[in-house]
């Protein structure tokens, strides 16, 4: 008998079946979770005891908290500068689509950064931006009479790690793009020089449209990957000096989990602004493949 | 290579099981602490000595680095507590008293007469008329210099009473010329900082306003905490340049290498200061000096203390621990071996130099003794306190708006 | 072929060309050098403040010294627990996932996908607080079951989009050819599909075991404690103990980047084949 209602329901159950440990695992630690912090960002809770109704005073004192608008600033600076990876990736991409002996090698050692931790960057960075010592501080010294460190300067701090930053997101867009290259199409390309186009033009006219794939995936991961800057601030400044370059992914783990923290509802509020600046690219990335997928 | 893992797993997994097996027939009391190398060796040796006296009790301990801790104490606390673990007295530990998270130990003071042996850190242990923990430490702040440094620059050595503020100040110039930071600090942990804060404020306003503005009760843009920056501003240009990007541990290089002179810090450099190379004979330690006349003496002087968690797997064994580092044979081992001062009255101070000094500064000191600027302001208050104060010391012009900044924060977290 | 060609350039085209590449390339790798030379420097080359010249010997006792004066090898273990049955379990959740949306035209179907993609993005720290609670709910906090449980979730919102989009392409007819034979449908899962998903399970892999290794924020969140904290978390502890020891800093830098870039060298071809995903149409 129930050989029976299976054999007949095979092909709609079998689905379900196939989904339910990924779907379950996904819905109870990723979607749920998404709610639960919205639901905690009405609340003052500490982590441990009661939970006390707040209402959106958690909100209200947001936006009344100088620390909330530098991370809000440097988390535009991030997400501006991070998109200079895209045009350094390209032309590293450019300069290496070469075939001549090694490039193999040469390309994946371009790539290398991308592999490694960003503690493992982080740490790097500050080693070369040590004062005193630094590679880097020396270098500025040399120029210009001064040396700067440049982490504990609220001028350029968050410059500073946003160039660590950028190191392997520029191997990753580069990547994406030798990838998008190989596949340009050569007929294209001659026929393009035979026109005589070249250089510049060439690149724009006739190769950057036929990258457009490429492009579109290199800024989503550019966008994540500015929005979830909290290691290298972790790493190399833990937000300072006095909390200049916090950006909102720190900010909000310092609220709830930090030594001087703590304040769960507080942090929950802060993530679900960075969420909600999250989700206007998501939507933007779900309403392309959307698309793409009718248009199949 | 596939061999070579191998071999490393089964070799770890015989470790792993002989060590069960060894633990097996002892009952274990977790710990978890975050000693500097120094402590942490003596320390062991008081676990050693403790393990001696009870061979049924193996006390575990589970090290972090220090500044790690602090964040993972709130973590491990709550989630996965060991019976004992290191904290600081005063308002800092209050927070884990009121969450419930550190066991009142009140019967161990009860049982073992610590009301009567630990008397002066009483209060500091004291919520509720209960007691929290056992302090077993506390440690002197103060100026520790460089004689070379200050033989380089032609400054004359302090003498045995220190110097006044004026002639600190002027010496300052002096050794600016010679290319040497008066005054060093690395606050890129924060808290340094604030050490050079408390002391402002204590020489300005003396300890009892200070005790107000930790404790919430006077404004940040008082005048009072304006005339506090106005003294600290004399030498903030002196202070070394970079320090927001420095550890202690780095600026206490500079102090070694006669690259800085002075140091405000507290009594456990003096181990980082002689590993790097410095002897009794050049280096100094004095008082901070006096600012305004007739403001009492008040120190710093955190008490660092070890408290049995409410999570406690096995609390009995943790208390009785707890109560041998009260006793003053085990104060006097530890003490002695981190080069601070016991709590316990009967224990001895060792005869180091330094230690001498403090025990000497801190039983004068007729003003009150704080213990530091992020323990007796609360958390949120003492995080920014500390931001402003690494502000400041870079930016001075900025002193507005920062203390008006504060003030905003007072005004939310009291 | 863009840019053109460099065989069809001048002799002397050709030659500065390739004396630029490995010369830009020792520029784009100088932190990194920096950080390996580093690692072999005697501490006695740092105290004379030799930090960017050669050093005066090697000294592979640095590499040493993080073994027997540090846990390293402990964070290093830790993080193989962590990463390797995440990489398992991910890769093994998503083939089942991907083909259930691959091959069933359900009505949900894309709604489901859509919200794998989605949550795939997320800024991590919305889920820190009810995750955080969850994993010390269910008595693994501070243990890499806990970790992994998490991450073996999250990766399944990316692996599902890979393996969807891998197994939408290959071709339907093998499938419908089985099914007019009887075949059941886990049947045509195990023997028909599973074999064709090779690649895509070894790209995913090393995607995953990279990006997992890597991982600092939930090992920051999620574990506290020596015994459980895998080499990034790690690290970054010892940093705070290592202050001015350079040489033992760069040593296990160098150390906690070698399993990834082994494993990087090792199957690079699938590994970029991963990456690239969607890169190309």
């Amino acid at each position: 008998m129930a050989n029976t209602v299976w054999k007949a329901n095979q092909r709609s159950l079998a689905p379900w079946l196939f989904l339910a440990p990924g779907l379950i695992m996904f819905i109870v630690y990723v979607i749920i979770p998404i709610f639960q912090s919205m639901w905690i960002s009405f609340y003052d809770w500490d982590g441990l005891g009661e939970k006390t109704w707040l209402g959106l005073a958690n909100y209200a004192e947001l936006l009344d908290d100088d620390a909330f608008y530098t991370s809000l600033k440097n988390n535009v600076i991030w997400l501006v500068l991070y998109m200079l990876a895209l045009p350094a990736g390209l032309l590293i991409a450019i300069f290496l689509n070469q075939s001549i002996r090694g490039m193999r090698l040469y390309k994946s050692l371009f790539f290398f950064p991308f592999v490694i931790s960003q503690v493992v960057v982080g740490l790097m960075f500050s080693w070369f931006y040590a004062p005193d010592f630094g590679l880097f501080y020396n270098l500025i010294e040399s120029l210009t009479g001064q040396g700067i460190a440049i982490l504990a300067d609220d001028r350029f701090v968050t410059y500073g790690i946003i160039v660590a930053g950028l190191w392997p997101q520029i191997a990753y867009v580069m990547i994406l793009y030798l990838t998008g290259l190989n596949n340009v199409a050569p007929d294209q390309v001659e026929a393009a020089r035979l026109d005589g186009a070249k250089g510049w033009k060439m690149l724009w006219y006739v190769v950057l449209p036929q990258l457009r794939p490429a492009t579109f995936i290199a800024v989503v991961v550019t966008v994540i990957g500015a929005l979830r800057s909290f290691d290298l601030v972790s790493v190399m400044t833990d937000g300072g000096p006095y909390g200049s370059s916090r950006v909102l992914s720190f900010y909000m783990y310092e609220q709830a989990l930090s030594e001087y923290g703590y304040r769960m509802g507080y942090g929950a509020a802060i993530a679900v602004v960075l969420f909600a600046i999250m989700m206007i690219f998501i939507s933007g990335f779900i309403w392309k493949m959307w698309r793409d997928e009718r248009g199949r | 290579m596939v061999h070579y893992r191998t071999g490393a797993l089964a070799l770890t997994a015989v470790l792993m099981m002989s060590t069960a097996a060894m633990a097996q027939d002892k009952r274990i009391v977790t710990y978890n602490a975050d000693f500097d190398p120094a402590p942490l060796a003596a320390m062991e040796q008081v676990i050693a000595s403790f393990e001696e006296a009870n061979p049924d009790i193996d006390v575990q301990l589970n090290n972090f680095d220090h500044e790690g801790y602090k964040t993972s104490i709130r973590n491990f606390l709550s989630a996965d507590a060991p019976d004992l673990a290191n904290w600081y007295a005063g308002n800092r530990m209050k927070p884990f008293v009121d969450a419930g998270q550190f066991a009142d130990v009140s019967d161990v003071w009860e049982e073992n007469g610590l009301k009567e042996s630990l008397a002066s850190a009483l209060p500091s242990m004291t919520f509720d008329d209960k007691q929290w923990g056992v302090p077993y430490t506390y440690y002197q702040w103060g100026i520790y210099y460089n004689k070379d440094a200050y033989e380089a620059a032609g400054v004359e050595l302090p003498g045995p009473e220190g110097v006044t503020w004026d002639q600190f100040v002027q010496s300052c110039e002096k050794f600016q010329a010679e290319e040497i930071d008066c005054v060093t600090t690395g606050t890129k942990a924060l808290w340094p900082g604030a050490g050079i804060f408390d002391y402002m404020n204590l020489r300005t306003n003396g300890y009892e306003f200070h005790m107000q503005l930790t404790g919430g009760e006077v404004a940040w843009t008082d005048d009072r905490v304006k005339a506090t920056f106005a003294e600290f501003a004399k030498v903030q240009p002196y202070i070394t340049r970079n320090h927001a990007a420095l550890d202690w541990q780095d600026a206490a290089a500079l102090l070694v290498q006669g690259k800085a002179a002075n140091y405000v810090m507290g009594n456990f450099a003096v181990a980082v200061f002689k590993e790097g190379g410095m002897t009794d004979e050049n280096l100094g330690f004095m008082g901070f000096p006096t600012i305004t006349e007739g403001v009492p003496r008040a120190e710093d002087a955190p008490t660092d203390t070890v408290h049995v968690t409410s999570g406690a797997k096995n609390p009995e064994d943790a208390r009785k621990f707890l109560a041998y580092l009260a006793t003053a044979e085990a104060q006097t081992t530890i003490n002695n071996a981190m080069g601070q001062l016991p709590i316990n009255k009967d224990a001895t101070v060792g005869d180091d130099q330094f230690l001498q000094a403090g025990f000497e500064m801190l039983s004068t000191a007729d003003g009150g003794i704080a213990q530091f600027f992020d323990r007796d302001a609360p958390a949120e208050m003492a995080k920014a306190g500390m931001e402003g104060f690494q502000e400041f010391m870079v930016k001075p012009e900025n002193v507005d708006r920062i203390l008006e900044r504060l003030e905003k924060i007072r005004g939310r977290v009291y | 072929m863009f840019p053109r060609p460099i065989e069809q350039t001048s002799p002397l085209g050709q030659w500065a060309y390739k004396i630029a590449v490995p010369v830009a390339l020792v520029l784009w790798l100088l932190p990194l050098l920096g950080v390996a030379l580093t690692s072999v420097r005697p501490a006695s080359d740092l105290a004379q403040g030799n930090y960017f010249g050669m050093p005066s010997a090697i000294a592979l006792g640095n590499y040493v010294q993080i073994f027997t004066d540090s846990p390293i090898a402990g964070y290093m273990l830790n993080s193989f627990k962590v990463t390797v049955p995440t990489v398992i379990g991910a890769v093994a959740l998503s083939c089942m996932t991907g083909f259930a949306l691959a091959i069933y035209g359900f009505r949900s179907n894309m709604i489901i996908f859509f919200m794998f993609v989605a949550g795939n993005f997320v800024p991590f720290q919305i889920l820190m607080v009810p995750v955080r609670d969850l994993t010390l709910k269910m008595g693994m906090y501070n243990s890499w079951t806990g970790l992994a449980m998490f991450h073996i979730a999250f990766q399944t919102g990316f692996c599902t989009l890979f393996m969807r989009n891998f197994i939408k392409a290959l071709p339907h007819e093998l499938i419908e050819a089985a099914r007019v034979e009887g075949v059941s449908e886990w049947q045509i899962f195990w023997h028909v599909v599973l074999p064709l998903m090779r690649p895509a399970i070894a790209a995913l892999s090393v995607l995953i075991f990279t990006f997992i290794w890597n991982d600092y924020f939930w090992a920051t969140v999620l574990t506290t404690s020596a015994d459980s904290q895998p080499i990034t978390a790690g690290l970054s502890s010892l940093n705070g103990q290592w202050i001015a020891q350079w040489h033992l800093v760069s040593a296990g830098s160098i150390l906690a980047a070698l399993p990834p870039v082994l494993m990087f060298f090792l199957m690079q071809r699938h590994f970029i084949a991963g990456l690239t995903l969607g890169a190309v149409k």
